[in-house]
């Protein structure tokens, strides 16, 4: 009798679990169709190969900036960019020391414009960054540095308990994406091709107070001592957006770091010329982002910084390595000539204009 | 700590885990540890207005006891010397004395429930007389109301009182009296328990038991259930119709009224069945406070199935005692003369309920529109307890008998009376409960509700669908439960329906329960008190 209770608990505990599994599933969100950069940090997760010459961390000014697939074509060089929307330093931080349990890359390059938050911002950004990480403990320890108040650690270890109310927002996106994703981005690059020449943005507003906060100091510090100790160059990047406004006194503060830790910081900024940047075809929101023909320009200039500053090897000969991009960059290519094709249909990109898209359906 | 918190689980979680692990000879310290800490989650000062309810009523049960062993002795000891009038005289000093001491216990314990929770509702009176006759106002003083104070007040209260009483001794452990008062399930919300109910199941070694744990837990979910797919998802309609009085009268009171009967009923008896439940996996009987209240055919009945547990104590400690007092019986004897045997007779008894409903009124909360509720309510029974007689001729007259449709026909009325009273608990203002409660009938207009305007109450279609199958689940679970535990019906189904519904009914917590951010927490209405 005894024994047919434990069983029977047994079995309950084990469906209970599984149809939390399952729903869990099914009540988070995809990010298929709409707002895809939520998809980015999973995909890091699910990316077999995990050996890189160079790892990205940061916001959108990397993911947006920066093509992988350009380092590798023109260096060799094998990199992955572990961004997410509005990526926080302390989120920055916690990948990356989740990501260093996977792979040890010589050289991590680090977005600094998170440095001008210094608290939690908004709760979907968190998501963004956490909610596709594996648990771990950098997870929960990302939570809870990057927490809002009103939101609750175990929401981050159960995202169930986060999104059961999405039950009556379900939609085909859902069912079609409930075991198995479509790949988003370009290890880690999000393509986007369409073009909006830059226009004129609001004139910069004067701050009180132009030092970065504690808290961004605090974990930019971890992040130099997470690469000291593991023996990874760091670079410090501050990529060619031309909005949120760079201000001198940040980029001063930032060459004061670099110095005093004997670090790379490189402004792209000043080397707009040089990257051959050209702000009425290489961005697609009027100098927020890059678009490809921006991002390949900045890769191209980055590579070769980092090829020459670290050494790094060219990797084009390795047969292995020179099979998986290949793979990489049929993919990129055919995401191109797609999203070109859809340019030329709508006259906009599908995935990236929500409101038009569903208006013309 | 909510209960609806994420950290109150875990906690429970602990306590229960711990609870069974321990020699159990340490369980009833656990539990008055844990309580503390529970407690303790709602503030430092909390703890001190505790801590000196526990430690007054201890002291002052055991000097009541000292002087009941003192007459004990003495008469003993003088069996032989003292003549019946000394033996009377000595017995009415010590009386005299252990009222005394009562009295003590009673004015300061209720002092501290009275000024904390009333002093700023008195200061108001009083500033709006001052305005009358242009003085200065009194300013508001800010006192932070302990949780629980009102539920764990009384109890204390009725314990004292049934030591004076001499119904049980006073408890001898402090610790022991400490966990009776401070029982975290219970704290906050009731039951309102008695000594001698609880005290002997909560000082208990208790082994576990995987039925009463299983029931326990059921309770729990069944408790969650109500608090969180219902009543913490109507809420929104019902706060926007009746904190936006200027836009949403006549019909939209009718519907803020039976919205808010629902929202009440799962939020009071969810937060019971939680208390229940838990009590239930520790091993411990909790007495029951509310018996299907909405299926009864009377004021009177309702209020025997609803609150139990207040309307006992309220009975026991305030009516009864009221009611067979010496000034009660003089004026009983002086209305005789006046006024005729039947009236005479009646007189205490309807002090005795204004006072009681004045006080149930007030407990409730600090303002008029309480006293005003807790009146009417008295008023109300009074006069169908008067008009009895009538209604009875009149059944007789037109042969109104026991038939299903009458019965469902006082179901409804006492539902809708119960409910209209309660709309000064919603708008919390006696002018505009009554100017709400009049535009039902001025302008009520049934059309506007088909105009999409349910829509505008914050509720959308999905959330109406989900209320109405739980509304329907709560009425089909009563009306199973008049026949017995639905528990125990349960669990003589075969195990793969037991276990779907015990799993239906977890995941329906988790998936419909309006929880986390996009909803506001809300606490349990009986929390305020």
């Amino acid at each position: 009798m005894k024994k047919k209770k434990i069983i029977s608990f047994v079995v309950l505990i084990l469906v209970i679990s599984l149809l939390a599994f399952l729903l869990q599933k099914l009540l988070m969100p995809k990010y298929m169709t709409q707002i895809v950069e939520g998809a980015l940090i999973a995909e890091y997760y699910d990316e077999k190969n995990k050996d890189h010459d160079v790892l990205f961390v940061g916001d959108c000014e990397v993911y947006e900036n920066f093509s992988p697939i350009t380092l590798w074509e023109e260096y060799g060089i094998t990199s992955y960019i572990l961004g997410s929307a509005q990526q926080l330093i302390w989120h920055s931080y916690y990948l990356l020391e989740d990501a260093l349990k996977y792979e040890k890359p010589d050289v991590v390059v680090f977005s600094v414009l998170s440095m001008m938050y210094d608290t939690p911002q908004k709760e979907a950004y968190n998501r963004m960054s956490i909610d596709g990480m594996p648990l771990s403990l950098s997870k929960i320890k990302s939570a809870k540095a990057a927490m809002l108040p009103e939101e609750d650690l175990i929401t981050y270890i159960f995202p169930l308990l986060r999104y059961h109310s999405r039950w009556n927002e379900l939609s085909n996106e859902d069912f079609e994406y409930w075991f198995k994703k479509d790949k988003i981005a370009h290890n880690g690059y999000l393509m986007r091709v369409d073009v909006k020449p830059a226009g004129s943005f609001p004139k910069p507003r004067k701050l009180a107070d132009y030092r970065f906060g504690e808290t961004s100091y605090k974990y930019l510090d971890k992040i130099v001592k997470l690469c000291k100790d593991n023996d990874i160059e760091l670079v410090l990047l501050k990529a060619p957006s031309l909005y949120p406004h760079w201000y001198e006194q940040w980029d001063e503060q930032m060459i004061d770091y670099a110095n005093k830790n004997d670090l790379l910081y490189i402004n792209t900024l000043n080397n707009l010329d040089d990257i051959g940047l050209d702000f009425n075809t290489d961005t697609y929101d009027a100098g927020l982002h890059l678009n490809l023909s921006g991002a390949e320009k900045a890769s191209v200039f980055l590579g070769n910084i980092l090829k020459t500053e670290f050494n790094l090897a060219d990797r084009r000969q390795d047969e292995n390595l020179k099979a998986l991009w290949k793979e990489k960059a049929d993919a990129y290519y055919k995401m191109e000539e797609d999203q070109y094709k859809e340019l030329e249909e709508y006259g906009y990109l599908l995935k990236f204009n929500m409101k038009r898209s569903a208006e013309n359906n | 700590m909510l209960f609806t918190s994420y950290g109150f689980i875990l906690f429970l979680c602990v306590v229960i885990g711990l609870y069974y692990i321990i020699p159990k000879r340490f369980q009833w310290k656990l539990l008055l540890v844990s309580s503390f800490v529970f407690y303790y989650f709602s503030g430092w000062s909390n703890l001190l207005y505790i801590s000196v309810t526990i430690i007054s009523t201890y002291f002052i049960g055991l000097k009541l006891d000292s002087l009941n062993k003192k007459q004990e002795i003495y008469l003993k000891e003088n069996k032989g010397t003292l003549s019946r009038e000394d033996k009377k005289a000595y017995k009415e000093k010590i009386k005299a004395k252990r009222w005394k001491w009562l009295l003590l216990c009673l004015i300061f314990n209720l002092g501290i429930l009275a000024v904390i929770k009333y002093t700023n509702f008195a200061i108001a009176n009083i500033n709006s007389i001052f305005t009358l006759f242009k003085m200065n106002e009194l300013s508001f003083v800010n006192f932070l109301l302990p949780m629980g104070i009102s539920f764990y007040t009384f109890q204390t209260m009725g314990y004292i009182i049934d030591v004076y009483r001499g119904k049980y001794g006073p408890e001898k452990n402090i610790g022991k009296l400490a966990l009776f008062v401070s029982f975290f399930p219970q704290l906050i919300q009731g039951p309102i328990s008695r000594f001698d109910d609880l005290s002997l199941s909560l000082y208990k070694e208790h082994g576990f038991d995987s039925k009463n744990f299983s029931y326990g837990f059921q309770r729990v979910l069944w408790g969650y259930f109500k608090k969180l797919v219902i009543a913490d998802r109507i809420v929104v309609a019902v706060l926007e119709i009746t904190k936006n009085p200027d836009t949403y009268d006549g019909i939209f009171v009718l519907v803020g009224m039976v919205f808010y009967a629902v929202q009440l009923y799962a939020d009071f008896t969810g937060g019971i069945d939680i208390t229940i439940g838990i009590a239930q996996m520790l091993g411990i009987k909790v007495k029951e406070n509310f018996i299907r209240p909405y299926f009864s055919k009377s004021i009177v009945e309702y209020w025997r199935r609803w609150h139990i547990t207040m309307g006992t104590w309220f009975k026991d400690y305030i009516f009864y005692p009221l009611s067979v007092c010496k000034p009660m019986l003089n004026l009983s004897k002086s209305s005789r003369n006046r006024f005729g045997e039947k009236i005479g007779k009646r007189a205490p008894v309807y002090v005795a309920t204004i006072a009681v409903w004045f006080t149930t009124g007030i407990w409730h909360g600090s303002s008029w529109n309480f006293i005003v509720w807790g009146l009417l309510n008295g008023f109300v029974i009074l006069v169908s307890q008067e008009l009895e007689p009538l209604y009875a001729k009149f059944h007789q007259k037109f042969h109104v008998g026991e038939t299903f449709g009458f019965r469902l026909f006082q179901v409804i009325r006492t539902f809708l009376l119960m409910s209209s009273l309660r709309i000064l608990d919603c708008y919390r203002d006696v002018g505009v409960s009554f100017k709400m409660f009049g535009s039902m009938f001025t302008k009520l207009n049934i059309n506007e509700l088909f105009a999409g305007s349910l829509l505008k109450l914050g509720l959308n279609i999905s959330d109406y669908i989900v209320l109405l199958i739980g509304v329907i689940i709560l009425i089909t679970f009563s009306l199973v439960q008049r026949s017995g535990s639905v528990r125990e019906k349960i669990s003589i189904k075969p195990a793969i329906l037991r276990y779907t519904i015990y799993v239906l009914l977890f995941f329906s917590i988790i998936i419909f329960g309006a929880y986390g951010i996009g909803f506001d927490s809300n606490q349990f209405i009986y929390n305020q008190f």
